[in-house]
């Protein structure tokens, strides 16, 4: 966990300074709300359907049971006692009222929490693998750099006021957990075969109207030009970012039409003229950094503890949940925990007051005060003794926060969609709910193996559709709600887009054609290992596309 | 549903102008005699476009106490009583279709 | 529209020339990026400082060869959310070095003060006059920076490593 300085706590005091006092012009009627819209999108403050919503970064997704607590008390102080946990590290909250969100914002800040630049044509909170630090697949911890970018990204000079939204994601394991493909800058740390740890750095990754995979633009960057390399492809893209056309405004964009060759021409021009200045990485810089980064001390501990082996065959509700929900751990006798957020018929990635609190005291008993929040909406204890997990599980079971269906088909992401958001075509979460009913056989779930439905209201994309397995979109049809399927996308280090199955569907279809898709897929796949992104690619869509459509 | 904000001004049937309060966001109305209300009931009704965009004008004037005026559709019940026109509106004046996680 | 320099609303001394007006003599003018390009060498002979104005979509590369010879350059915020005059004075005032001044016209409000004069903005043509007076106030909100550019301030990855040498700072200098 990275520790604040003084810095670092100044620059927030005066940044809720500053936007108290942008609300306050706003309130008296000094600023229009055109001028005002886009200070308080660069604060991460919407305005939805029926009121505000206030979204707060997590940055590269790692919270000390202290902010947390915070975040509750933001939900009880503030809004309607729950928040709603985002596919990019971050924490919204639905109900909050504009004259109340200074205060909230200096409370948040009393924690080393800020809800700068999570909206806006900003750069947005980095985000990072879930496991950084923990993972015994990675070489690195990747938050150090996502702090280095986190610093250099926030109040920008020359940056807050881009074509578009702008977001990065950095891994530093094979196992790609961050979606970095599909990211405006997708960042990769990996030893090279001279032996030296650098950056492969990919471009124009992202969903949306038009989705595109991000392609490399530099297979290796030594990390002391990780931000005088990353400062050229933004003043590249801040000049000739489409502006014209809020659809065309993407990085990826300007990528495609000019080419990525030439794109890397132009970035490697700019980037001469400015690797050798200011932002050149002093190695000392980095250890100062790498410093206020606190790790847990850990014990010398073995693997299987006979306390683990005896709850394993003591109970089996334990197991089933040991066994999806239990990760492995760098360090032996450990071990990465996920708290799935999707129990059967809730909104995905919604966390009540209460359920925080609760975390927050589980964390400080077993995973060293610190809490991750992954992409998949899901929360994670990455520090928890393996003795431990049988005690952690009764306590997380009584708070229903122990279903073990991580990364199963019933670990739905869902953007808010209709229930909440301005631009939504449809409604997203009654769709998950519906889905995590009919899929709440777990001996089914886990029959069916790794296999995620993503679920957008519209085609900004916020629910990922376009790299679920399954993935549903909210359209309209002659104003009624109306969804398209999608097949075979993934967001890993084989990132694919889904296909398109067929004509849109009513809402009320929906989850019979999931369960017909589901079915045709347990039939269909050559062994059970076979993923289901995997037998599309083997089968093509013909064989579910007859299936849904035949029968309506 | 396209986002109203981005809609022409066609007027098929009864509408009404709303908006979100300045200050906290609640979903409010514009009313006859020019003011906001959160009572869709208490709503200025047009079913004429030129009306609309009277009351649209009037409303968008007034940028200190609501954000991004617009028309929604609404219906009229036999009684008279004004209803919201569509799905959204209607999430608009009764909240999320599922029960609230914190309540 | 008030003009804003070093911190104070002051007398604007330069003339915008438009499009094909005549160039008066003895008087410090703003050309169009065009009639700069068009008409360098005569424009060079005058007694009087000469600035451009120059379109945020033009490469700074391309006005390079003559800033040698010209007192000004006008960037130009078309909306307040288009941003590309910040890359273009970072590049005038890092890569070009330029010395003259930097005025920030067209949508320049109180909020991107800050900002633009980090960026390399020394002169502001401010649409509101009330922002104009909240200028010294808006230009010192913040007292930490992340981003180093030519502006000055100390930025903070360097901040923390002078801290070593003294440890006990409580609080971040102001500039
Ligand atoms: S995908 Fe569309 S509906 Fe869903 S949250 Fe994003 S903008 Fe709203």
């Amino acid at each position: 966990m990275y520790r604040y300085d003084e810095f670092d706590q100044q620059l927030i005091d005066e940044r809720v300074a500053e936007f108290r006092d942008q609300v306050r012009r706003r309130l008296s009627g000094e600023l229009t709300e055109d001028e005002f819209k886009l200070l308080r999108l660069l604060n991460g403050v919407y305005l939805q359907l029926h009121a505000y919503m206030l979204r707060i970064a997590i940055p590269y997704g790692t919270l000390s049971s202290e902010q947390l607590r915070m975040l509750a008390h933001v939900a009880r102080r503030y809004d309607k006692n729950y928040g709603h946990f985002t596919t990019r590290q971050n924490i919204q909250f639905n109900w909050i009222k504009l004259e109340e969100i200074p205060d909230t914002i200096a409370d948040l800040a009393g924690a080393h929490l800020h809800a700068m630049q999570t909206s806006g044509n900003s750069i947005r909170n980095i985000t990072t693998d879930h496991w950084a630090g923990v993972a015994p697949d990675e070489i690195e911890d990747p938050r150090i750099w996502a702090e280095i970018l986190r610093q250099w990204s926030t109040l920008h000079p020359e940056f807050t006021f881009l074509p578009r939204k702008f977001k990065i994601a950095i891994t530093a394991a094979k196992h790609d957990r961050a979606a970095v493909k599909i990211h405006d800058i997708g960042l990769r740390l990996y030893r090279n075969g001279a032996g030296e740890v650098g950056f492969e750095v990919m471009v124009g990754g992202g969903l949306g109207r038009t989705p595109f995979v991000g392609k490399t633009i530099r297979p290796f960057l030594p990390k002391r030009d990780f931000l005088s390399y990353l400062e050229a492809i933004l003043r590249v893209y801040n000049q000739f970012g489409r502006r014209d056309n809020i659809y065309k405004a993407r990085i990826k964009i300007l990528v495609h039409e000019i080419g990525a060759e030439s794109f890397a021409k132009e970035v490697e021009a700019e980037w001469q003229s400015i690797k050798d200045g200011a932002l050149a990485l002093d190695p000392a810089v980095v250890e100062e950094i790498k410093s206020r980064f606190r790790y847990p001390v850990y014990e010398s501990l073995v693997d299987e503890p006979a306390e683990l082996k005896a709850a394993l065959k003591a109970e089996p509700r334990f197991k089933a949940w040991f066994n999806n929900s239990v990760s492995r751990h760098k360090r032996p006798g450990y071990a990465i925990v996920t708290l799935s957020l999707k129990p059967a018929g809730a909104p995905p990635g919604d966390c009540t007051a209460e359920q925080m609190d609760a975390i927050a005291d589980l964390a400080d008993r077993y995973s060293g005060s610190e809490i991750r929040v992954g992409h998949d909406q899901n929360l994670v204890l990455p520090h928890v003794r393996q003795r431990d997990l049988a005690a952690l599980w009764r306590a997380l079971d009584a708070i229903g926060l122990a279903t073990p269906n991580v990364g199963l088909v019933s670990d739905i992401i869902a953007c808010p969609g209709l229930d909440y958001c301005a631009l939504a075509n449809a409604r997203s979460i009654p769709v998950a709910q519906e889905l995590t009913k009919r899929f709440r056989d777990l001996g089914l779930a886990a029959d069916l193996g790794y296999l995620h439905i993503n679920i957008s209201g519209c085609i900004n994309a916020c629910g990922h559709h376009h790299v679920g397995d399954i993935g549903i979109l909210g359209v309209e049809k002659n104003g009624e709600e109306y969804y398209q399927l999608s097949l075979g996308g993934r967001a890993d280090e084989h990132a694919e887009l889904g296909a398109l199955l067929g004509p849109a569907m009513p809402y009320a279809e929906v989850a019979d054609s999931v369960e017909d898709v589901v079915a045709a897929y347990l039939e269909l796949r050559e062994r059970p290992a076979e993923l289901f992104a995997e037998t599309v690619k083997r089968i093509g869509l013909e064989p579910f596309k007859e299936r849904v459509y035949a029968a309506r | 549903m396209t986002s109203p904000l981005q809609q022409k001004l066609k007027v098929h049937g009864p509408v009404v102008i709303t908006a979100n309060r300045l200050g906290d966001g609640a979903v409010v109305y514009w009313t006859a005699a020019g003011a906001w209300t959160t009572d869709i009931a208490a709503a200025a009704v047009a079913t004429a476009s030129a009306r609309a965009k009277q009351l649209l004008a009037a409303a968008t004037a007034d940028f200190v106490h609501a954000v991004d005026p617009y028309v929604a559709p609404v219906e009229l019940s036999p009684d008279r009583r004004v209803l919201p026109g569509n799905l959204r509106e209607q999430i608009r004046v009764s909240g999320p279709t599922f029960s609230l996680p914190g309540a | 529209m008030r003009l804003v320099k070093g911190g104070r609303v002051v007398e604007d001394r330069f003339v915008r020339v438009l499009d094909e007006a005549p160039v008066p003599d003895g008087v410090p003018v703003i050309v169009p990026a065009a009639r700069l390009l068009a008409d360098a060498a005569e424009l060079v002979r005058r007694e009087a400082p000469t600035g451009v104005l120059w379109p945020n979509d033009r490469r700074i590369a391309e006005l390079a060869p003559h800033l040698d010879r010209l007192a000004l350059v006008a960037l130009v915020f078309p909306h307040f959310k288009d941003g590309r005059a910040y890359s273009q004075a970072r590049q005038l005032r890092e890569r070009y070095c330029f010395g003259g001044e930097l005025r920030a016209t067209g949508h320049v409000l109180r909020d991107q003060f800050l900002f633009m004069q980090r960026a390399g903005f020394d002169c502001f043509e401010v649409k509101k006059d009330a922002d104009a007076e909240a200028f010294i106030e808006a230009t010192r909100r913040f007292s930490v920076f992340y981003q180093p550019t030519a502006d000055g301030r100390t930025v903070a990855l360097r901040a923390r490593l002078a801290r070593a040498i003294a440890p006990r700072r409580e609080r971040a200098p102001a500039r």
